[in-house]
């Protein structure tokens, strides 16, 4: 049982929500571990895939802050499925850039990028029911679901990302020493 | 003279006038800062910059200094700066309730000073009038037991602009409210009967009386005393003019605790003489008092005190005749930090830098004030000193118990009939305590403040003594009417604001548990809270760079194992729930997009284990 419970392949899925994507190019400067890490892991939702839904996973990996409704309901889709949810990045920790439009007030951007900006004619705030609705503030992932594991950087380092993952992978509790926690 | 600014040159003048006054030494840039903002109202950039001049600091170093501490403002303040004390047991007393009502009376928001620059409001932390509160602070001054008709009095007299003053005396009027005297308490020496018969025994004898007495420190960790003067004895100075220092640390923070205030106002001169022993047993020729700014009010009676002992020989060249012991004491005054109590950050506030708690070793008894040998020692402890100096170690060490010799003065706060200092043996039970303070149903007490201990009902039969409860004093005695986690919540807020900021787990980790506490109060609290709060606990406690860090989740811990269900009943769920209201917090573009579709809400019920 132990064995086959070993050697089955772990189900892998990402996303990026309130991101720049720039963690994710970061995950593909693992380079040709690619190849060692595609022995272990099966992809689930992910750029890398296209699959538009995450099924049953072991581990979730999330890029970005959490800034409108569709965040919010790709991540709970997340934490429901996945065993291990990983926070990754300076976005999905801490809000990051994108945070840092919570010092203003959202009715007055919208109404100024939409209404009464210079050169506005008969301006209108999107309203299709498409398009998902900003939250009023932007907020770390952990604000809205547990989250089991953090890896810190703007974007962590391939090597970062790459013993994460091994460490995981391994059944030791991942811990990036301080080389790979130093961005100076 | 804050909104129209001060012309250069006035500017100068007045600083450069104060500057001279220390002598243009940086080691007393805090109270330089201290005198500067006294004469400004507030510290403004270019004031800085003449005192970073004229004492060839860097203007970093200044900045930094004035930045540190939360006395010194760095922005205009109100003329009127009224500060609420915020310790658990003014809050229970009514504060949060009179805070409002002087702020509605003035019509100004908490912590904005009004349009007119006449007044701010805000609060600080305890300010140990917990005896006698709700308490406040205006201008520095302590007012104390507040009521709803002395704030409406209050709020006229500062509409009207009346100088402090010509204030009724009778709110500034603070009590020493002695409940049980014991030896230290009761006795009735004259100044320098101490000093006399220590001089009498001489050092080496003196020392020894020390050892027999077994005198441990009172500010809390309860290190022996005659270990730190003996080292400090054996030490030599450095430098060109070795030289000792013994340091009084009256800076008495711990919310909760007010004893010294008391030793301070009413037993100077035993405090003076035990500070004379000290200084004459390992050959220290200066003593410095660092006094928190809250007790700046005894200053002038405490400075007329050393005057007077100055002119009986008690203080000077020739201590009471004997040609060759010079020792001279000296007040510096903190302003509003906390951490400033650990006896190296206060070392670091006396040299007039940012007070932050140095690495030890080296020990202050090897290299302290200014690198040189130094004993640091509690209010309390200087006193014991003076009365073993008296009647000899073996008479100290007949009280108390075998490894807590002595006697203990408590500060009692909160629901008791009699809160006040008690001064007990050591070795008394809580239970007793209790009794005799008149703590009716209490469920439980904090000891020590809240970085001490939070005992239970089935523990008060415990008995204080560094064999079982060890104090620095404080008694917080809570009724079973009273919230444990609104409790604990006041302490994680008091520590996220007092971290010196200096090492990243306490500056981080206070405030992380401040935030789960809140989370709790606002009723989006999880089981994960409670994991995460006994994790940031356990991170603190080995990763701190200093006491404040490491005895930060003390309270949490504490509570969380004896008032489990006070946070449990907050709790939404018992995996998960989000720190913010989804839906609301979809409102603003509901209401710019004109939307109500379903798309546009969050109403559904959370599920476990996610949002």
């Amino acid at each position: 049982m132990g064995t086959v419970a070993a050697s089955r392949k772990v189900r892998l899925a990402t996303t990026s929500l309130a991101g720049c994507f720039g963690c994710h190019m970061s995950f593909l400067d693992i380079d040709e571990r690619l190849f060692d890490l595609i022995e272990r892991v099966d992809f689930d939702r992910s750029p890398l895939t296209d699959i538009k839904h995450c099924g049953a996973c072991d581990i979730g990996l999330i890029e970005g802050g959490v800034c409108n409704a569709e965040n919010i309901h790709v991540l709970r889709e997340f934490r429901r499925n996945c065993k291990v949810l990983i926070a990754i990045g300076a976005c999905a920790i801490n809000g990051g850039l994108p945070a840092q439009r919570n010092h203003l007030d959202l009715g007055q951007c919208l109404q100024e990028v939409y209404l009464t900006g210079p050169g506005i004619v008969h301006g209108q705030v999107p309203n299709d029911p498409e398009l998902p609705l900003p939250l009023d503030k932007v907020h770390p992932i952990h604000e809205v679901v547990r989250v089991d594991y953090f890896i810190p950087g703007c974007p962590p380092s391939g090597d970062a990302i790459w013993k994460f993952l091994t460490d995981l992978l391994a059944g030791r509790t991942p811990r990036l020493g301080h080389p790979l926690l130093h961005f100076d | 003279m804050g909104e129209d600014g001060i012309e250069a040159e006035r500017l100068d003048e007045l600083l450069l006038g104060i500057v001279e006054r220390h002598g243009g030494d940086p080691g007393r840039l805090l109270q330089i800062l201290r005198e500067a903002q006294d004469a400004l109202t507030y510290l403004p950039a270019a004031a800085l910059t003449v005192i970073a001049r004229a004492l060839g600091l860097p203007r970093a170093r200044v900045e930094g200094v004035a930045g540190f501490y939360s006395f010194l403002h760095l922005a205009p303040v109100g003329r009127y700066r009224v500060l609420f004390s915020d310790n658990i047991t003014d809050r229970m007393l009514g504060s949060g309730e009179l805070l409002d009502r002087l702020c509605n009376r003035l019509w100004i928001e908490r912590g904005k000073v009004s349009e007119d620059g006449l007044v701010s409001v805000d609060t600080t932390s305890c300010t140990g009038m917990c005896d006698q509160g709700p308490a406040l602070l205006v201008n520095g001054r302590a007012l104390t037991r507040l009521s709803a008709e002395r704030i409406d009095r209050i709020g006229d007299l500062i509409r009207a602009q009346v100088p402090l003053a010509d204030w009724p005396g009778e709110y500034f009027r603070v009590d020493d409210n002695i409940r049980r005297r014991d030896v230290l308490l009761s006795s009735q020496w004259l100044a320098g009967e101490a000093l006399r018969a220590a001089i009498a025994r001489g050092a080496e004898a003196m020392l020894e009386e020390m050892k027999r007495s077994n005198l441990r420190g009172r500010g809390g960790a309860g290190f022996t005393t005659h270990i730190k003067w003996e080292s400090a004895r054996r030490a030599t100075g450095r430098g060109e003019r070795p030289t000792r220092y013994v340091v009084c640390n009256a800076d008495e923070g711990e919310p909760g605790t007010f004893k010294d205030r008391v030793l301070l106002t009413s037993y100077a001169d035993l405090l003076f003489d035990g500070m004379s022993v000290a200084g004459f047993t390992i050959g220290a020729s200066r003593g410095l008092v660092y006094l928190r700014a809250e007790y700046a009010y005894l200053l002038p009676s405490l400075l007329e005190n050393l005057e007077r002992r100055r002119q009986s020989g008690l203080l000077g060249e020739a201590l009471c005749g004997q040609s060759g012991v010079a020792f001279d004491i000296e007040i510096h005054l903190g302003a509003g930090a906390y951490v400033c109590g650990e006896e190296t950050a206060l070392l670091e506030s006396l040299e007039g830098k940012r007070g932050v708690p140095r690495i030890r070793p080296p020990f202050p008894v090897s290299e302290g004030y200014l690198g040189q040998p130094t004993v640091v020692n509690n209010v309390e402890t200087l006193c014991k000193a003076a009365l073993i100096a008296i009647e000899g170690g073996a008479w100290f060490a007949g009280l108390g118990t075998k490894q807590s010799t002595g006697t203990k003065l408590l500060s009692v706060s909160g629901d008791v009939e009699s809160p006040g200092i008690y001064e007990y043996p050591f070795g008394v039970s809580l239970a007793q305590v209790l009794r005799d303070c008149g703590a009716g149903n209490a469920q439980a007490v904090q000891v020590s403040g809240p970085s001490g201990s939070c005992l239970a009902t089935h523990e008060f039969s415990r008995r204080f003594a560094f064999e079982d409860v060890p104090t620095a004093g404080a008694c917080m005695v809570f009724g079973a009417h009273r919230d444990m986690f609104e409790v604990a919540r006041n302490f994680a807020h008091f520590f996220a604001h007092e971290s010196c900021g200096f090492c990243t787990p306490c500056r981080v980790g206070t405030s992380l548990v401040a935030g789960c506490m809140d989370k709790i109060a606002n009723g989006h609290g999880s089981q994960y809270e409670i994991n995460e709060i006994f994790q940031i606990h356990r991170l603190l406690h080995v990763a701190s760079h200093c006491g404040l860090g490491q005895a930060a989740c003390n309270p949490l811990f504490d509570t969380l194992h004896r008032f489990r269900p006070a946070y449990e009943r907050r709790l939404r769920s018992l995996d998960f729930a989000p720190a913010f209201d989804l839906d609301q917090a979809l409102a603003a573009a509901r209401q710019m997009t004109g939307r109500d579709d379903a798309a546009a809400h969050f109403n559904e019920r959370p599920l476990a284990g996610e949002a």
